[in-house]
């Protein structure tokens, strides 16, 4: 049990503290590296409540692709940081305010909620043991047959998201030649082939 | 010391407000509201999972899932938008984006 609470704490202080570190820093490619590293506590945070996949999913999708996209743009747009940390210390202590009004109120809902103990019973999908199923399975069961119409939404979400990225980011260059395969095959054999007679010792 | 509901719901709660605070701050740097974002997104995803396991009830992680999508399309789209507005401005301060009010 102690090594579970250590653990626990281990995870969400790393977690907590790179969160800090995220808006924190001067610069914005540590503020990258310590997202990752905020994801990665997360996933061991989900590991310890039992959601194996979705652990896996954060490590994968976040650190794999997300935040690597994020490094990208860090890097290939030239940006002077300096100058957009101007109205740093401006926003600070209406910033910190909201933050602690907002810290306050979230704790205080914590500390007061009380859950009706009957609700466990009756739980829309009940987890299975994790010796009768593991939880891939077990969430692949549902999502594949119950929530199948979210699942495709969530699939039409990343449809559009990718063809919106590429449609905006999309730039016509003028002066780039560029392969037309219509115009390549309606070629025909006149106007690519010149023959010509060439004279003896004269060349052309 | 028995770690229960309260104890995750508390990391997620700290984590949000980082997100919110992370977005008062850094007014002008876009790419790093786009993080706090991302962190807030997190925190729910935490609190989202933490009452699956304590209710047993597995449709919250399937939830957690759908905001993970939702999360990442986000992302790629937000952006995209930036590398538009930095090509065509050179400068990704948000606070000159009121000029594409119409």
């Amino acid at each position: 049990m102690t090594v579970t609470a250590a653990f626990f704490y281990l995870f969400a202080t790393f977690t907590v503290a790179s969160g800090f570190m995220v808006i924190a820093s001067r610069n914005p490619v540590q503020s990258v590296l310590f997202l990752i590293l905020a994801f990665v506590n997360a996933a061991g945070l989900f590991l310890m409540m039992g959601a194996e996949f979705l652990a896996m999913i954060l490590v994968i999708v976040y650190v794999g692709a997300v935040a690597v996209l994020f490094l990208f743009v860090v890097m290939m747009l030239d940006v002077d940081f300096a100058e957009l940390r101007q109205g740093f210390l401006q926003y600070l202590p209406v910033g910190a305010l909201i933050g602690v009004i907002f810290l306050l109120e979230l704790i205080l809902v914590i500390g007061a909620y009380v859950i009706d103990p009957n609700i466990i019973r009756t739980a829309a999908v009940p987890i299975p043991a994790p010796d009768v199923m593991t939880n891939t399975e077990a969430l692949g069961q549902v999502l594949y047959t119950r929530y199948f119409y979210f699942f495709q939404a969530a699939g039409l979400i990343l449809l559009v998201a990718m063809i919106g990225a590429i449609v905006l980011t999309l730039r016509e260059r003028v002066g780039v030649r560029r392969q037309d395969i219509s115009r390549q095959n309606a070629r025909t054999q006149e106007e690519a082939v010149q023959l010509r007679k060439v004279p003896f010792r004269q060349g052309i | 010391m028995v770690i229960g509901l309260g104890h995750y719901l508390t990391v997620a709660a700290v984590l949000f407000t980082l997100g919110v605070f992370g977005i008062f701050i850094n007014r002008k740097n876009v790419i790093v509201i786009l993080m706090s974002i991302e962190l807030i997104l997190l925190a729910v995803n935490i609190n989202m999972v933490a009452f699956s396991t304590h209710m047993n009830d597995i449709v919250g992680q399937v939830f957690a899932l759908l905001i993970l999508t939702v999360a990442a399309a986000e992302a790629a789209i937000g952006l995209a938008i930036l590398v538009v507005f930095f090509r065509n401005r050179g400068s990704i301060a948000v606070e000159d984006v009121n000029m594409m009010r119409g």
